[in-house]
């Protein structure tokens, strides 16, 4: 009961200030893919047009956004020894409406995307916010977080997909850009964005710079060099 | 026969779950600094994907797949939208029972394994494993093969990974590629020499 007035009580308090971290520091300080390594499977796969990431990005947003605030409202009722099963249920039936949706209204795009849309269940963004935020924190709160991180993974994502599909055939969804060399146009395109690899170049080099940029993310280095006999340090 | 040793050659090195199709990728990259731990977490993998595969298989051809029920007199009814529900059970149910079979008898392969058996269930290895066996409509016995040769792929990328990573602490990586961003670089490397493997036909 006291957990419940002590909920009710938190939710009366909100105000914007106070979320607005939640929902900010996911996009760059705190972004769930390249500093969580959180997930990643997706991000590699479908980025290499536009089209077919802007879906998934919705897709995975509204997953967490619903399951961060189905989880939280219910989260002071959920037994702890199952509440993996009971997340997994939760977040499995969130998908399966999603993917009943995208083939009702996008079905080419979702047979392009084909498991990956499924595989949003086992996404670690999802597990791990409703693991790490919704089952502490209210409902509003746990909403924000939500659509902070399912905004943070759609940036790279887009980041990444805009990069392979401009340079890679040289279009923008599916717009051509860059006019191609078989087309009379002058650019040659790069045929290696198109293949699976460039799409863990691209994140690592985007790593690169962001931690460039921010130098608080840089990881110590687990073994380091001694300068040899003689040199200066 | 011989399509199922193509099917098994297929899964591990052309169609790698790790380095062609990206799954696992969360697991792939946390868990993969020590060779040790690579390679009790890839059995791991290995032995609950060789059991999923064929049940999910089980499960989708006699109770989800549209016409499915029909030994049970209702040929009009299609589940195959609960495939995703159903998956993610299954694989929640093998890894528990799983974990509880190996702690009550052998305790030792449960100190080795066991601590990797809760990681399973949200690797996405393993429910891409069964998705991608229910789109290309394996039957039962490719199944067994392709859980089994999909999870030794993800087993030989994750052990290959954790090896290269070894060594590579040893080397001098500028400060903002320093941990997560050179081992994106070095997965990327590992996935093109992969490709190479796509040119055999079998």
């Amino acid at each position: 009961m006291s957990d419940e007035i002590q909920a009710a009580v938190e939710e009366e308090e909100f105000d914007f200030e106070k979320v607005k971290p939640v929902l900010v520091e996911p996009l760059v300080d705190n972004n769930p893919i390249i500093l969580q390594v959180l997930g990643i499977c997706s991000a590699l796969a479908v980025t290499s047009q536009l089209s077919t990431a802007l879906i998934m990005s919705i897709a995975l947003t509204s997953v967490v956004t619903a399951s961060n605030t189905a989880i939280a409202v219910i989260r002071n009722h959920i037994p702890a020894s199952i509440r993996i099963i009971v997340q997994m249920t939760i977040i499995a039936s969130l998908v399966i409406v999603v993917d009943q949706i995208l083939k009702a209204v996008a079905y080419d795009i979702s047979k392009q995307l084909s498991v990956f849309v499924g595989l949003i269940i086992t996404n670690c963004i999802v597990m791990g916010r409703a693991e790490a935020f919704a089952m502490q924190n209210p409902p509003l709160a746990s909403f924000f977080d939500g659509l902070g991180n399912g905004l943070g993974y759609s940036l790279i994502l887009i980041a990444v997909a805009v990069v392979r599909e401009l340079f890679g055939s040289g279009s923008l969804l599916g717009v051509e850009i860059l006019p191609l060399v078989k087309n009379g146009g002058w650019y040659e395109p790069n045929g290696l964005l198109l293949l699976p690899p460039s799409a863990f170049f691209i994140i690592g080099l985007l790593i690169w710079a962001v931690r460039t940029w921010k130098p608080k993310q840089v990881e110590a280095p687990e073994f380091r060099i001694l300068p040899a006999h003689g040199e200066v340090a | 026969m011989e399509a199922l040793i193509s099917l098994f050659v297929k899964s591990v090195f052309i169609e790698n779950l790790a380095l062609a199709f990206f799954l696992g990728m969360c697991t792939f990259l946390a868990v993969s600094k020590r060779i040790a731990t690579a390679i009790g977490l890839g059995i791991a993998v290995m032995v609950v994907q060789t059991l999923t595969v064929p049940a999910n298989h089980l499960i989708h051809a006699y109770l989800l797949k549209e016409g499915a029920l029909s030994w049970a007199g209702l040929p009009d009814v299609d589940l195959s939208f609960l495939v995703y529900l159903a998956s993610i059970g299954v694989i929640a149910a093998i890894v528990q029972i799983l974990e509880m079979v190996l702690d009550r008898f052998f305790p030792a392969l449960y100190n080795a394994l066991g601590i990797f058996l809760p990681l399973i269930t949200v690797n996405c290895a393993i429910l891409g494993g069964s998705l991608f066996m229910i789109e290309r409509d394996y039957n039962l016995a490719e199944s067994v093969v392709y859980g089994f040769g999909s999870g030794f792929g993800w087993a030989l990328a994750i052990t290959a990974m954790a090896g290269i990573r070894e060594k590579l602490k040893y080397s001098d990586v500028p400060a903002g590629l320093q941990g997560l961003g050179i081992t994106f670089i070095t997965a990327g490397l590992m996935s093109l020499g992969f490709m190479a493997f796509s040119g055999i036909q079998l």
